[in-house]
């Protein structure tokens, strides 16, 4: 593969949700086998971030650079909830023609849920399922949001454990969340360090 | 992509294979059963009137498919999806429209059979009927599709999307009617034409409508 190393990097970053600013002069770069974690609390700005570094918002000002695929995990799957999961994901899997589905779906422990429609599944399996969808696609820069919402604890070690190979193989995860997160080498900032500060006055 | 994409959305959208979408058929042929009831069994009125009612059966059954043409694939995160993957919201439409067509139209024209008979249509009228159908409903799903993605992100988007489709519908409705009363087959042309342009700007205008939803 002559794929150049993954990269992302963005500068001087202001974005808004309506009328209000969320955080400015934000500035960072990723190279190949980094982990960042973005904390801050509900609505600081996480998920416009997200969306921004996956070039689904226009940020107000500032630029973002990435070299490599990307894979998105949010709030929401992606998956057709009227569908059993297994036809759900097969999907994904044939539109991104990547890793080997069975040992996707026995990774993540969904095999038992594989006939069960996705809307029945509960908040957990829905993320495991999404977690699912994002490995077949093998893609070089993660962003994740929320990835340990709703999991229980042996899930949430296994995501650790997912971001911990992925980036160990020379690919970048950027990680918002508010929970804590375990990874070796992983770089940390708050967004409410880039928060306007006269937001007193807005 | 573009294949999978057009195969998923047809089980998603086509009658009996996707939830609820034979509703529409169903629906289209129930009006054509209640005409006769309500005019009175005379042959001759029915099928004097019969193909218009059958036009605006056709036209009221297009508005029942857009609530979840466009707006359930938004929230489910679908679209972005895809977006990451590359694939421009126009693709993402064009195969939209394709699959809303396929999955409304050519089983509108087979219900037109059922409700012919129901209605005393026959003949030439039949034929008129079913050409006009035919070319009509890419109209009718074009006008769908883009209604039904400027609405998605509206919390009332549902009712008014019907509110919407009967105006912009009428040019194809009075031509596809118009034929049937004249038993002329040139109106069809027209009903062709407005159902060619309107297909061809369909899947910009719904491509840019969700994009702007997805950034506001």
């Amino acid at each position: 593969m002559q794929a150049p190393s993954p990269a992302l990097s963005v500068h001087d970053l202001a974005c808004r949700r309506g009328e209000r600013l969320l955080f400015r002069r934000l500035s960072f770069a990723l190279d190949a086998g980094a982990v960042c974690h973005v904390t801050g609390a509900n609505g600081a700005g996480k998920t416009t971030l997200i969306r921004a570094l996956a070039g689904l918002m226009t940020p107000y000002a500032g630029e973002v650079r990435r070299t490599g695929t990307l894979g998105l995990l949010d709030e929401r799957s992606g998956l057709d909830p009227d569908l059993p999961l297994r036809r759900a994901l097969a999907f994904w899997f044939a539109v991104d023609a990547g890793n080997a589905p069975q040992a996707i779906m026995a990774r993540l422990r969904l095999e038992p849920l594989a006939e069960v429609p996705v809307r029945y599944l509960s908040t957990g399996q829905k993320k495991r399922a999404a977690f699912a969808r994002l490995l077949g696609q093998a893609a070089q820069v993660w962003l994740l949001d929320e990835p340990l919402s709703g999991l229980d604890t042996a899930s949430q070690g296994l995501v650790s454990e997912l971001v911990r190979e992925h980036c160990a193989a020379g690919r970048i995860a950027l990680i918002a969340s508010h929970q804590p997160l375990d990874v070796p080498g992983m770089t940390r900032f708050a967004i409410e360090d880039y928060a306007p500060s006269d937001e007193a006055e807005a | 992509m573009l294949a999978q994409l057009l195969r998923r959305d047809l089980a998603q959208f086509f009658p009996f294979t996707g939830s609820g979408a034979a509703l529409p058929v169903v629906f289209f042929v129930a009006v054509a059963m209640l005409f006769p009831f309500a005019v009175g069994p005379d042959a001759n009125l029915l099928a004097k009137t019969g193909g218009g009612v059958v036009w605006i059966a056709a036209l009221l059954a297009a508005i029942l498919p857009l609530e979840k043409l466009v707006a359930r694939d938004i929230e489910l995160g679908f679209f972005d999806q895809l977006k990451l993957r590359g694939m421009a919201e126009e693709a993402m439409m064009t195969v939209r429209l394709v699959a809303h067509w396929l999955s409304f139209g050519p089983p509108l024209v087979l219900a037109t059979f059922p409700a012919a008979a129901l209605l005393k249509i026959e003949g030439e009228t039949l034929q008129i009927l079913l050409l006009g159908l035919l070319v009509g409903t890419p109209g009718l799903a074009a006008i769908g599709l883009m209604i039904a993605a400027l609405t998605a992100s509206l919390r009332a988007g549902a009712a008014l999307s019907g509110l919407l489709l009967i105006p912009l519908a009428l040019p194809i409705l009075i031509f596809g009617a118009g034929a049937l009363a004249r038993q002329d087959q040139v109106s069809l042309g027209f009903v062709a034409a407005i159902s060619l342009a309107l297909a061809a700007v369909a899947p910009f205008a719904a491509g840019a409508a969700i994009r702007a939803a997805r950034e506001g």
